[in-house]
């Protein structure tokens, strides 16, 4: 599919956007108007945003808080992951509880988040280790135990120990499910720093500025502006990341 | 070195029945084995356990004396999928055992040219796994088997996954470079075409009683032609034996 294409998709989206807007909000009055961000409204508030500099300081200040949890959430998983993986016992015990603290959403560990690290930057990294690290484990888990057998047999039969196992087969073999597992574990960790930043609102953040807009300035389009910018910043990483990342591995190993 | 195969016996925990039942075979060096016998009958457990990659229920395997307890370097390899690591390229894929075996960087390359070369790869080492054919796969994997210079050369249907001309041609360029090596090898292959062809000896397996029911020498010259009566004669001799056990 051409660029122009999707180019021309999102135009008629927007226009879609407006259209509803100028019918269903200004001529009937369905909807109030303060309720309904427009277009135009979203892009003006994006100016004013970019315009004092808040904007920046609030993603910078979110990146940094994400990545931080993303990073300790890595350590834990792959810990956790190789400990169900190699111990048997771990693995009928440890998994299904593990497999069960995934299914919660991560917004539930915040009131704990505060009632141990405060209204700080610590609670927020909380809630992102809280509601990344089960998933990474569970990749690490799932990915070493997908290798196709083929490659384990092939080098114990030329002699491989236990750590030539690891770092010359376990580890390459299992690095295209790995790499998507933390893939996915990004976005695990993007939507809980938000989760995270709208409950607590004395630092910066975007989920702060978001919850600002909400309590402060009823700024429907605010609101909307920085909904978009979560998106394409969660976007942008997951592409420039992991998805580069991803696709060299494949096409090295023909898979893509 | 020599292979002993003292009163092996191998039962899954699953089953009630015996996969292999009380094998014995000595193997002498150089000596090229081929085991047939109709699927099910325990050619490919009979490998493993050799490999050490199963332990018996009863009996051993010696590797001139010495009791198999586990895979090793000693016995290479060569399974039915090839078993290449696609994440490394033709040459990376061969010089591993010899990067397993700490062995230095410039001896790893110079032996795995040796052998890419006799296996007819030279001007493909360079390629990634993807790109090459599912012969040339095979022969990668030989390459690789070759290269660990082990006692023994342990090969189940290497070449059965391949289409019938490929096979053929694998087949004739095996029988050269065991001639040039003179390595001992115990070949499984469910064709007996293929173990007359390979073989000094072949092995009838049953899969009715899960042990050996005949050992067939085959003294014919090398290169052997498939239709001559003789090689009609030991193949027709080998395919009654093989049919009957799966009848009865």
């Amino acid at each position: 599919m051409s660029i122009i294409s999707i180019i021309i998709f999102i135009v008629a989206l927007i226009a879609a956007w407006q259209g509803f807007y100028m019918i269903g909000v200004e001529q009937f009055e369905l909807v109030k108007s303060y309720k309904f961000p427009t277009p135009k409204g979203v892009f003006d508030s994006f100016l004013n945003l970019c315009n004092d500099g808040e904007i920046l300081k609030a993603i910078g200040s979110s990146l940094y808080k994400g990545l931080i949890g993303f990073m300790i959430a890595i350590a834990i998983g792959l810990v956790i992951g190789l400990l169900i993986n190699n111990f048997k016992f771990l693995n009928k015990t440890l998994k299904p509880i593990i497999l069960g603290i995934q299914t919660l959403p991560s917004v539930c560990w915040v009131p704990f988040a505060i009632l141990w690290f405060g209204l700080e930057t610590k609670a927020v990294v909380f809630v992102i280790v809280m509601g990344t690290a089960f998933c990474i484990a569970i990749a690490v888990d799932n990915s070493i135990r997908n290798i196709q057998p083929i490659y384990k047999k092939a080098a114990l039969t030329m002699g491989a120990s236990k750590k030539q196992m690891y770092f010359n087969v376990i580890i390459p073999a299992a690095l295209p499910e790995l790499i998507s597992g933390l893939k996915q574990g990004w976005s695990f960790a993007w939507r809980s720093l938000m989760a995270g930043e709208v409950m607590t609102t004395n630092l910066s953040g975007l989920g702060v500025t978001l919850a600002f807009a909400r309590d402060f300035g009823s700024e429907i389009n605010e609101m909307m502006c920085i909904m978009i910018i979560i998106v394409l910043l969660g976007i942008l990483i997951d592409k420039c990341i992991f998805s580069t990342f991803e696709k060299r591995i494949l096409k090295k190993r023909g898979l893509a | 070195m020599s292979l002993v195969i003292n009163n092996l016996s191998k039962r899954f925990d699953n089953s009630e029945k015996s996969t292999l039942n009380n094998v014995s075979l000595d193997i002498q060096t150089g000596e090229f084995v081929c085991i047939v016998g109709a699927s099910g009958c325990g050619k490919t457990t009979l490998l493993n356990l050799i490999a050490g990659l199963e332990t018996p229920t009863e009996g051993e395997v010696l590797v001139d004396g010495v009791k198999v307890t586990k895979p090793g370097a000693d016995r290479a390899v060569m399974f039915q999928e090839h078993g290449l690591y696609p994440w490394m390229n033709v040459l990376e894929n061969v010089t591993f055992p010899l990067k397993l075996a700490k062995i230095p960087k410039e001896e790893q390359e110079k032996r795995a040219n040796y052998y890419l070369e006799m296996v007819g790869l030279s001007e493909y080492k360079n390629y990634p796994i993807h790109q090459i054919s599912g012969g040339m796969k095979q022969r990668t994997a030989l390459a690789r088997a070759l290269v660990m210079d082990s006692k023994v050369l342990l090969m189940d249907e290497p070449f059965s996954a391949l289409d019938k001309q490929t096979s053929n041609q694998l087949r004739e360029e095996l029988q050269r470079i065991w001639l040039e090596t003179h390595k001992t090898i115990v070949f499984i292959t469910h064709s007996v075409e293929e173990s007359v062809y390979l073989a000094d000896k072949v092995v009838v397996l049953s899969p009715k009683t899960g042990s050996i029911c005949d050992i067939v020498n085959i003294d014919l010259e090398r290169p052997r032609h498939v239709y001559s009566s003789e090689f009609v004669e030991f193949r027709h001799k080998i395919l009654d034996e093989v049919k009957g056990e799966n009848l009865l």
